[in-house]
């Protein structure tokens, strides 16, 4: 497999040696490099699942979606960002304006900084170390801050209710998040999302190798992924019909565009650790005996492979999007907390018991 | 308007008007009638004309108490208010047995233009509550006794009462460039023993409470509807509905207009009841004037009303999937819409607003193509309602979210006068196609679809099963459509033989009631229609109370209520 750290090492040797940069220089200057390289990636892929998603929403719905601005209206996302970047940013009477502007910044820095943990290629990760997952967990919980704030500082009366309803749903789901990613840290041992995969390309993907436990794991996964995204049918923040937009009712321009970019690439994040975590993120699909086909499977690259997987899970989350109604407040809650936790708890202990009597692939 | 300019008079089976026992009575109040209005007077009294027993303001409250627990009224159909110049201002009550279908009209004067009084009925029906402050609000009749007595449609700070005869709107109401006030108070009115009427202020809301506007400009409120929704949490302890934000004054404007220009009105009431809303208002006038129209037009205006109705009912239940956050459900419903959309394209010409009744017939016969576009339409149907159950009915989480959510009473319903798709839900027997069967329904077989559960699922099955009754009924028809005259030769000036008249068809929604009084001019003296939202909105209160605020919008789906329709 091709290895990214040649690429950055010799970054590294180049600015060192050729450029006769200082040791902190050099790095300096990488850290700027990688931070536009993730701007730009976060942009890039925000643009796109827009696209997917209104295109994957047409397909379910009988309908074409954009089709005028060009050739099958790929450019209508790119004309729908350049309408945000227009926009004025209004700014209400009484509502607290520090706050108010503060709480877009929060979101998407969370964003940001979780959608820099992911395991891009083998040697092309950002933000990897020994307690990665730990780091990963830690860091989108900031994301409800900023929701919160939204909420409280738009002295909105929907906003409240939608910014209350996010903090109860996204704390109670962390839970089974938390315990369904502690389940697969038991069976690879490592917190590191660097190791995870590189143990996936060696051993086999994790939900092969932790098969049922796994499974189960894999599933809830998705569901409480897709809460923590606030994605239908768990929009309850949002909920359209009921608060009109929720808690960020009161932005316009382009902060109300911090919101809709963290909130696809939230969902980018949620699939890109279900691949990693499950899928074998970079790790190409091995068949066990078959050493011509890995081959040729070793070829793709692993971003290639990575991107493939996360798109997969993000179009498997976008059919339960357009398919289910949303819930009501109390059925959330009573889902993670009389159902999911209990079960994951107990998923946790089958995993345990499978690892340490090797019961696994 | 299309009206038929030959002088002459209309045919002799026109004239023979069919003796209902409802009319059998002497009209002591049409005997009076104006010379003026004898050309246009059949011979027999009309099948659907109203004879209200007169009563003073004094004797009003016995006699309803007596009709509401002797003779088991329990159905206020329609209460209207008029002003009758110097006779007075007063009160058209109609009221209904849903038990035997008995049916009483009474009628309540008071002589002073001043300070108007009447005793309330809106502890006996509680659909009275909402009619007497639309009474309130035109005529400026006090009722004493009710709770609540607030303006209904008009702005609060309007002044004086627009539907009065002598009141001149205009005049004392500028266009205003203020916000409209919103009250947090509410009076209620007693009369002490010297005739004095005495107000007494209640607060509509507690300063505790944490009142959410839902509306006017709001997703799930289908049009301008605004609820202040009182909240503890998430649960709704109280719904104060605020209407009359498109109130376009359809009643008032009808005052000046000749009977064939009404019927431009009626189709921008409900506009999802564009056929039935024309359709009453045409068997209405021609009942009074003793028109009878061909078979041919009362099966195309069956045909009609049923395609309207399915259409209601598609729209329905792709608003609610909408409403729940299933937006692909929502699509469904609009792709299948389309097609009856299609079909009254081509023999009305329009889609929403289709102008298609007229008095005396139809506007034009139907399109060539019409029976083999109806007969692809009824097996496509059928097979996409199997869709529709497979994409939502089955789904778990609408069935949490339905299911005992927002039950309804048959008691309840009853009294706040929710007919159509709601009443069912809850086992009332109201479809007026199967109790009192106009236009072509009687030769049709037809199950009611009635329900017990009276919960927003039910509400959700009656419709959907509905759309099924409705494809049967035009499967029926649609072969042996009989041959006959699209219109029958009207005078050029139509004019109504004095009395008072009400017919009712079964809307989308439920009873869609027109009541006309006639001076036996060639305009109406007063028109009022039973509105079919009305209830659905008065009822909200009662069916969100301890339930969540996402059950609102459930239940606001469900009980399918259409704006325009409610504000007129």
């Amino acid at each position: 497999m091709f290895d990214f750290s040649t690429v950055t090492t010799w970054l590294h040797s180049f600015l060192m040696q050729t450029c006769g940069m200082a040791e902190w220089g050099a790095i300096l200057t990488e850290s700027v490099l990688v931070a536009l390289v993730i701007i730009t990636l976060y942009a890039v892929f925000a643009i796109a699942l827009i696209y997917m998603e209104r295109k994957v929403c047409a397909c379910f719905q009988c309908r074409l979606g954009p089709m005028r601005v060009g050739k099958w209206g790929t450019l209508q996302v790119f004309s729908d960002v350049f309408k945000m970047l227009t926009k004025e940013i209004i700014s209400m009477r009484q509502s607290d304006l520090f706050l108010h502007n503060l709480a877009p910044f929060l979101v998407v820095t969370a964003s940001m900084i979780t959608f820099s943990c992911l395991p891009w290629n083998q040697g092309a990760h950002i933000i990897d170390f020994n307690v990665g997952v730990f780091f990963f967990l830690a860091i989108s919980s900031i994301g409800v801050v900023g929701i919160l704030l939204a909420g409280w500082s738009s002295n909105n009366k929907y906003s409240l209710i939608g910014a209350m309803r996010s903090g109860a749903q996204i704390i109670s789901y962390e839970l089974s998040i938390g315990l369904t990613m502690l389940a697969m840290i038991c069976l690879t041992g490592t917190m590191s999302f660097s190791e995870i995969c590189h143990d996936q390309y060696v051993n086999g993907w994790n939900i092969v190798r932790g098969h049922v436990p796994a499974v189960i794991a894999f599933l809830i996964y998705l569901v409480a992924g897709n809460a923590e995204c606030n994605r239908g049918p768990f929009d309850l923040p949002e909920c359209e019909s009921e608060l009109t937009a929720g808690y960020h009712t009161e932005y316009s321009g382009m902060h109300f565009g911090y919101y809709y970019l963290a909130e696809y690439l939230n969902l980018f994040i949620c699939a890109g650790m279900a691949s990693t975590i499950f899928l074998g993120g970079w790790a190409p699909l091995h068949l066990y005996g078959l050493e011509a086909f890995n081959g040729v499977m070793d070829m793709i690259p692993g971003a290639v492979w990575f991107v493939g997987k996360t798109f997969f899970v993000v179009f498997l989350l976008m059919w339960l999007r357009w398919t289910f109604p949303r819930l009501r407040i109390d059925q959330i809650l009573s889902l993670e907390w009389k159902y999911l936790v209990p079960f994951t708890m107990v998923n946790l202990v089958l995993m345990a018991l499978c690892v340490a009597m090797g019961w696994t692939f | 308007m299309s009206e038929e300019l030959t002088p002459k008079a209309a045919p002799a089976e026109a004239q023979k008007a069919k003796a209902a026992p409802a009319a059998a009575k002497p009209a002591a109040k049409a005997a009076t009638a104006k010379p003026a209005a004898a050309p246009a007077a059949p011979a027999k009294p009309a099948v659907n004309e109203l004879k209200p027993q007169v009563l003073a303001p004094e004797a009003l409250r016995a006699e309803m108490e007596r009709l509401r627990h002797k003779e088991g009224m329990d159905f206020l159909v329609n209460l209207t208010g008029e002003d009758w110049m110097e006779d007075g201002l007063g009160v058209v009550y109609q009221l209904e047995n849903t038990q035997t279908g008995a049916q009483a009209c009474l009628k309540c004067v008071t002589t002073d233009r001043e300070h108007p009084a009447l005793p309330s009925v809106s502890d006996l029906w509680d659909i009275a509550h909402t009619y007497e402050r639309e009474v309130y609000d035109f005529y400026g009749i006090v009722f004493t006794g009710h709770p609540d007595m607030r303006r209904l449609f008009m702005r609060e700070d309007w002044v004086g009462y627009p539907m009065r005869k002598d009141n001149d709107p205009e005049k004392d109401n500028p266009l205003r460039m203020t916000n409209e006030p919103l009250s947090d108070v509410t009076h209620s009115y007693e009369l002490t023993a010297d005739g004095q009427l005495v107000a007494t202020e209640h607060p509509l809301f507690t300063a505790d409470d944490y009142v959410v506007n839902i509306g006017p400009q709001h997703p799930s409120t289908h049009g301008v509807l605004h609820f202040r929704v009182a909240l503890e949490g998430e649960m709704i302890r109280k719904i104060d509905p605020v209407l009359g934000y498109i109130h376009r004054g359809v009643e008032k404007i009808s005052e000046q207009m000749t009977y064939p220009q009404l019927l431009a009105m009626t189709d921008r009431l409900d506009y999802l009841g564009a056929m039935q809303n024309r359709h009453a208002l045409c068997m209405c006038i021609e009942q009074a004037m003793g028109v009878e129209v061909s078979d041919r037009v009362q099966v195309i205006r069956t045909i009609m009303d049923e395609l309207q109705r399915i259409d209601s009912h598609i729209l329905f239940f792709s608003c609610l999937c909408q409403d729940l956050g299933a937006t692909t459900a929502f699509l469904y419903g609009f792709r299948d819409r389309e097609k009856i959309l299609d079909i009254f394209e081509e023999t009305c010409g329009g889609r929403l607003i289709l102008n298609y009744n007229t008095i005396g017939g139809v506007m034009a016969d139907i399109h060539p193509n019409f029976v083999k576009r109806v007969k692809e339409f009824i097996p496509y149907m059928r097979k996409n309602i199997k869709e529709y159950h497979d994409i939502f009915t089955g789904n778990v989480i609408f069935q949490n979210r339905a299911k005992g959510v927002g039950v309804l009473t048959k008691e309840q319903v009853i009294s706040y006068g929710c007919t159509g798709g709601t009443g069912r839900a809850s086992g009332w027997h109201n479809d007026l196609r199967k109790i009192r069967p106009y236009a072509a329904y009687d030769r049709v077989q037809f199950n009611e679809v009635i329900r017990t559960e009276g919960d927003s699922f039910a509400r959700y099955m009656i419709r959907l099963d509905e759309i099924l009754e409705s494809l049967s009924i035009i499967e029926q028809l649609i072969d042996n459509i009989p041959e006959g005259d699209v219109q029958q030769k009207m005078k050029p000036i139509i004019k109504l033989p004095v009395g008072t008249y009400y017919s009712a068809v079964e809307g989308s929604r439920g009873q869609l009631g027109v009541f006309i009084e006639s001076k036996g001019d060639k305009n109406p003296y007063r028109v009022h229609y039973r509105s079919t939202g009305l209830p659905l909105v008065s009822v909200m209160d009662t069916a969100c109370r301890n339930n969540m605020l996402a059950d609102l919008i459930t239940i606001g789906g469900t009980v399918d209520y259409v704006v325009p329709d409610i504000d007129r």
